[in-house]
């Protein structure tokens, strides 16, 4: 039984990628292998034979994680992420590793050291990124749930882009040991599906405490499919307004306005809401992001694991052209960004500017909590661009997660749900944050909206 | 502010990353747009704003989870050097520091 529904994936996973490039690694005899013992064991579990795809910045032993980089690049964990353990012993069989943007740094998949990942919906266009493999792995229905990382949309971003649910659950949720850090203050592994049920039920195998990371919080992971009836009754959901203005395409626009009218007529209430500072929010962002980056990927020098530079009789002259070599143009960008504003003399002007305008953020958050239950936005500003539109302005590129990134910086949940196409034919999708810990509520929402506005659209290049 | 070519280096150096003169060149005038654009922070006043530092969530900040002192399993020195560009005798070996 579940050898068949992982050889399923695993051949879908085979012919599309030459068309997708989605994947990095497929582990053909790996997986097929953990299927059979399964199925020799009996063992159940909540996710019992799911075939499962994890973004290649995510450790599973045996596996590469590249994370979509050179300098990584056969770079094989000697340990399993925490994530990985819990998916793994609910019964869940990874069944590859896919693409990124290098280091999860990109809104696009195209800064990846092997190449961008193929919208399914229209292969000339950008999966969205950075977990743009995974997103496209759920929508191309190679695999029902994937897993992706969101440092500033990068699972919700590309969920939207292709059509599929996503999630980035609240800051402690889960773990991040066995995560190649970006930015450690946004960090959070999150959860592509095709249904929010899906999403709901992969969520409470991953989340809780973890001793690896201290940065998970103690707080009772509740059964996260048992809030998901369908009643969003009395639910109230804010409208922030100020936000469907300039630089939202119409059709984004009207299609998640459309959401509201859904919910109110499901029952909800629909309230005002600011976000005074959200405009603030990507300048905050590329600081806080770029200055931890800056010092998280420091440990990439050529000595404990992946690419050394040859013809570097020197330490610090191999440091150098290891990390030349080994980085693309969008880190070492980043790196030099977020150098540039923790060095001397610059620190406060910026990089404690940017924590202080953050706290401005998470504060008009729970202000706006204090009379609502969730935060209606759209996901994305557009629907997939074309690949090679946005690559030489990186400016206009950031501006792609000017929904998602508050969700990082103030550190609560956020869900983006499909609500349609373009009339391109391009998926468009809404956006649920909520306060700290509402996982259940935002899911409940999201699975309410679905079970009145089904997303059976499927993409022209499909496993099925 | 505008960054001027030494200023890159500078970075660069700060960095560890080599950068070829086609990379001084583009990087000086992407940063200082970027920088350019996030200085509009500056149009905010932030005078008695505590900066958002540390845990996000109330229960995230909590400190008193502590675990039993215990000794537990490592990977130990042949799993943690398999990966290791140059090991050499149960050691990371680098090219000379002096």
């Amino acid at each position: 039984m579940s050898r068949q529904t992982v050889e399923f994936s695993i051949t879908a996973a085979e012919r599309l990628n030459e068309t997708l490039n989605a994947f990095l690694q497929i582990d053909r005899e790996g997986a097929l292998q953990r299927a059979e013992e399964l199925d020799r064991s009996g063992k159940v579990g909540p996710l019992a034979g799911i075939p499962i795809a994890v973004k290649d910045n995510i450790c599973v032993k045996g596996l590469q994680a590249s994370c979509g980089s050179k300098i990584l690049g056969d770079y094989h964990p000697p340990y399993n992420a925490t994530v990985i353990e819990r998916l793994t012993n609910a019964g869940a069989v990874v069944i590859g590793k896919t693409n990124c943007d290098e280091f999860a740094m990109g809104s696009s998949n195209e800064n990846s050291a092997f190449g961008p990942v193929r919208n399914p919906w229209d292969t000339t266009r950008v999966s969205g990124g950075s977990s743009g493999g995974s997103a496209t792995a759920v929508a191309a229905g190679i695999v029902p749930v994937a897993l992706g990382s969101d440092t500033g949309g990068s699972v919700r971003q590309p969920a939207s882009l292709c059509g599929v649910v996503g999630m980035k659950p609240t800051y402690g949720r889960n773990s991040r040991y066995g995560l190649v850090a970006f930015a450690s203050s946004l960090d959070q592994v999150g959860v592509f599906a095709r249904e929010v049920e899906d999403a709901a039920r992969v969520l409470g195998v991953i989340a809780g405490r973890d001793p690896q990371d201290a940065t998970t919080a103690d707080v009772p992971v509740p059964d996260y499919t048992a809030s998901l009836t369908g009643d969003v009754k009395g639910a109230r959901i804010g409208f922030p307004r100020a936000l469907f203005g300039k630089g939202l395409d119409n059709e984004v626009k009207s299609s998640v306005e459309s959401v509201v009218d859904v919910y109110r007529d499901l029952g909800a209430e629909i309230v005002d809401v600011e976000l005074p500072n959200a405009g603030y929010a990507i300048a905050v962002y590329y600081i806080i992001a770029t200055a931890e980056a800056s010092s998280n990927l420091a440990r990439f020098d050529g000595v404990r694991y992946g690419f050394r530079a040859e013809n570097a009789p020197e330490l610090r002259q191999m440091y150098r052209r290891t990390r030349a070599e080994g980085f693309g143009p969008e880190v070492k960008r980043r790196i030099m960004l977020g150098t540039y504003v923790l060095s001397a003399g610059y620190y406060d002007a910026y990089y404690r500017k940017a924590q202080q305008v953050r706290t401005l953020i998470k504060n008009d958050f729970l202000k706006a909590f204090a009379s609502c239950d969730a935060i209606i936005t759209p996901t994305s500003p557009t629907p997939a661009f074309a690949i090679g539109e946005k690559t030489d302005d990186p400016l206009a590129m950031y501006l792609n997660d000017i929904y998602t990134v508050t969700a990082n910086l103030a550190g609560i949940p956020g869900i983006s749900v499909p609500c349609g196409l373009s009339s391109e034919r391009l998926p468009i999708g809404f956006q649920l944050l909520g306060p700290y810990w509402s996982e259940e509520m935002i899911l409940k929402l999201a699975h309410g909206y679905e079970q009145v506005r089904p997303f059976n659209e499927r993409p022209p290049i499909s496993a099925s | 502010m505008p960054i001027t070519q030494s200023d890159i280096e500078k970075v660069a150096q700060l960095a560890h990353l080599e950068l070829g003169e086609e990379e001084l060149k583009t990087l000086g005038p992407q940063l200082a747009e970027i920088v350019d654009y996030v200085e509009q922070l500056n149009e905010l006043d932030t005078t008695n704003v505590e900066p958002a530092i540390g845990g996000l969530t109330p229960e995230g900040e909590r400190t008193e989870t502590s675990r039993p002192d215990e000794i537990f399993g490592s990977l130990g020195q042949k799993i943690a050097l398999a990966e290791a560009p140059d090991p050499a005798e149960g050691h990371f070996r680098v090219p000379k520091v002096l």
